[in-house]
């Protein structure tokens, strides 16, 4: 650690995670997470206002526990980033309130960040500093893209957009999937689990936007939707035939027909774009099988794939400190104090003016 | 020094009081964008005194009852800056603010209520005796449900004339008049905590739908 890197510290309150991370540089010193997932938990996703609820409540003490476990005071601290979009309006606007009420009271600067390109930047607290230009893979119960990324801090079209999902997000399916099969919310972790006892080959699940036709036109694009209504019919087939289902063969199968999309769609574009480092992030990068099919297939082809740990891949400050410290290395113009919460960011938009 | 601001209504307002007066205050011009215009406001106002964050000894925050979303800017704002500055952050019932505006200007004369909007047809309020001391809680429920003949101040009462025939000014609550009365001590202090009144909006999903049309297929 370089005594005279930025310290940063970052904010996230997109979804329902309320994050609060501090880094120096790439270094990692604090990531505390206050989550409200289990208020959610039954009403089968998050609601918006008792997410937003719980980030006022959480949102100070969050501060405060992640300053301890760094042991800084805030007044150490160079540099305020936080997430400006896209996300849940109501719980962004908490976090971008608080940041700004940081920057003003220690008067220091604010970067407004992206919350899909701070999903990438967080692999820099655990591999060091990103190759660029690489090819990043996201996916969570929000998002699914493929970007490509040559400046993680959005200049010159420097976070680029190959594809996207044209309807769910991968842990959305996830979601939907685990509820069909009498799984716990959110249901990413315990497919994931179930999946370990199941045979992945059992069911010949379709991988969505593969055939030649749908490759035409959306090559990188990945669409959820069709599998997880696959999915559905074979379950309730089952059920309708009095038999019973096989859970951890259903789980399996789905499983590995996300993961193989994901995977194929994402090497044949660093491939297509002569990348040779895929990085793998956002809430479903933490699933055991995505991770290990990625490093078994990258390999042959002579890519390098970095996963961060699955407590990085979640939403988190961290991340979006490890954006900033990037955004402050680089000299980066801060952010406007009446920057906007933007629930619609596009993922082009990395830095708000 | 004592920070004033409420953004439990369509409008921002923030004040600067420095024990014997108001030395600065603003209002936003745009309706809405809480979190946008709040810390540019809290800025400017401290510019205009001359004042630094570290001046500041006190945050009083109207803690609604109002709008979620731009209530939320306003108390997360005052309990960062406490925390961040090791200052007190009083809650104020944004009603009480208007309250003492309306006795102060001459607005009323005994006993009155204030109404504001809470939005899907509804009004926050609550009455008040002839020197702005609170007498009840405040409550959201639908003009007919509260009509009166009383004085009413507030955009409740503008809104919702048929209910409320004796509306009055002020309309949105005002920063200058939330320093004013919590420096003269003239409203209860609250934690600030969000005066929400209403229960989030959630519905616990039924069971999943059935995807099979009549003919189950083969799986
Ligand atoms: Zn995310």
């Amino acid at each position: 650690m370089i005594p005279d890197e930025p310290l940063v510290l970052g904010i996230e309150t997109s979804c329902d995670e309320t994050g609060v991370g501090i880094v120096r540089g790439h270094t990692l010193l604090a990531d505390a997470v206050a989550s409200s997932v289990d208020q959610h938990a039954r009403f089968g996703g998050v609601v918006p206002e008792v997410a937003s609820r719980a980030h006022l409540e959480a949102m100070v003490p969050t501060i405060q526990r992640a300053c301890d476990t760094a042991g800084i005071a805030l007044s150490d601290v160079d540099a305020i980033a936080v997430t400006h979009g896209p996300g849940l309006a109501g719980a962004l606007l908490v976090g971008v309130a608080s940041a700004k009420a940081l920057a003003l009271s220690l008067g220091k600067p604010i970067y407004g960040v992206n919350h899909l390109a701070a999903h990438v930047a967080v692999d820099q607290l655990e591999h060091g500093a990103l190759p660029e230009p690489c090819l990043a893979l996201l996916v969570s119960g929000g998002h699914s893209s493929l970007l490509r990324v040559t400046d993680i801090t959005g200049t010159d079209r420097g976070v680029d957009p190959m594809g996207a999902t044209i309807d769910d997000a991968a842990g959305e399916a996830f979601d939907k999937v685990a509820r069909l099969l009498g799984l716990p919310f959110p249901g990413g972790p315990h497919i994931d689990r179930v999946a370990r006892e199941g045979n992945q080959v059992a069911i010949d699940f379709p991988r969505g936007l593969t055939s030649r036709r749908d490759l035409e036109r959306h090559r990188f694009d990945f669409s959820f939707s069709g599998l997880k209504t696959a999915v559905a019919r074979w379950v309730e087939a089952r059920e309708r035939s009095g038999e019973p289902v096989p859970v951890a063969d259903v789980a399996a199968s789905f499983q590995e027909a996300v993961c193989d999309v994901l995977v194929r769609k994402a090497l044949d574009a660093a491939a297509t774009e002569g990348i040779e480092d895929l990085m793998i992030g956002g809430g479903v990068a933490a699933n055991s099988r995505l991770r290990a099919m990625a490093e078994e297939r990258a390999t042959k082809l002579g890519i390098r794939v970095r996963v961060p740990r699955p407590g990085l891949c979640t939403d988190n400050g961290a991340m979006v400190a490890a954006l900033g410290s990037t955004m402050v290395a680089r000299g980066r113009t801060p952010s406007s104090l009446d920057l906007p919460a933007d629930s619609s960011l596009p993922v082009t938009d990395v830095l708000a003016v | 020094m004592l920070l004033a601001f409420d953004t439990a209504s369509p409008t921002v307002t923030v004040a600067l009081h420095d024990g014997s007066d108001v030395v600065a205050s603003a209002t936003a011009t745009t309706a809405m964008k809480h979190g946008e215009q709040l810390a540019p406001l809290i800025e400017q106002v401290l510019a205009s005194a001359g004042a630094r964050p570290a001046d500041l000894t006190a945050i009083a925050v109207g803690a609604g009852p109002g709008p979620f979303t731009g209530l939320r800017v306003g108390l997360v704002t005052a309990r960062t800056m406490g925390h961040v500055l090791g200052i007190a952050v009083h809650g104020v019932c944004s009603l009480d603010a208007l309250a003492i505006e309306a006795v102060e200007t001459g607005a009323v004369d005994g006993d009155f209520l204030v109404a504001t909007d809470a939005r899907r047809k509804e009004v926050y309020l609550a009455s008040y005796d002839g020197r702005g001391v609170r007498t009840s809680e405040p409550v959201v429920d639908r003009p007919a449900a509260l009509a009166t003949d009383r004085p009413v101040v507030g955009e409740g009462a503008a809104l919702y004339p048929d209910a409320f025939p004796a509306g009055r000014e002020p309309l949105r609550p005002d920063a200058a008049w939330l320093a004013r009365a919590v420096a003269a001590e003239r409203v209860a202090l609250l934690a600030p905590e969000p005066l929400y009144l209403r229960r989030p909006d959630a519905e616990i999903p039924q069971a999943p739908k059935a995807v099979l049309s009549d003919v189950a297929p083969t799986p």
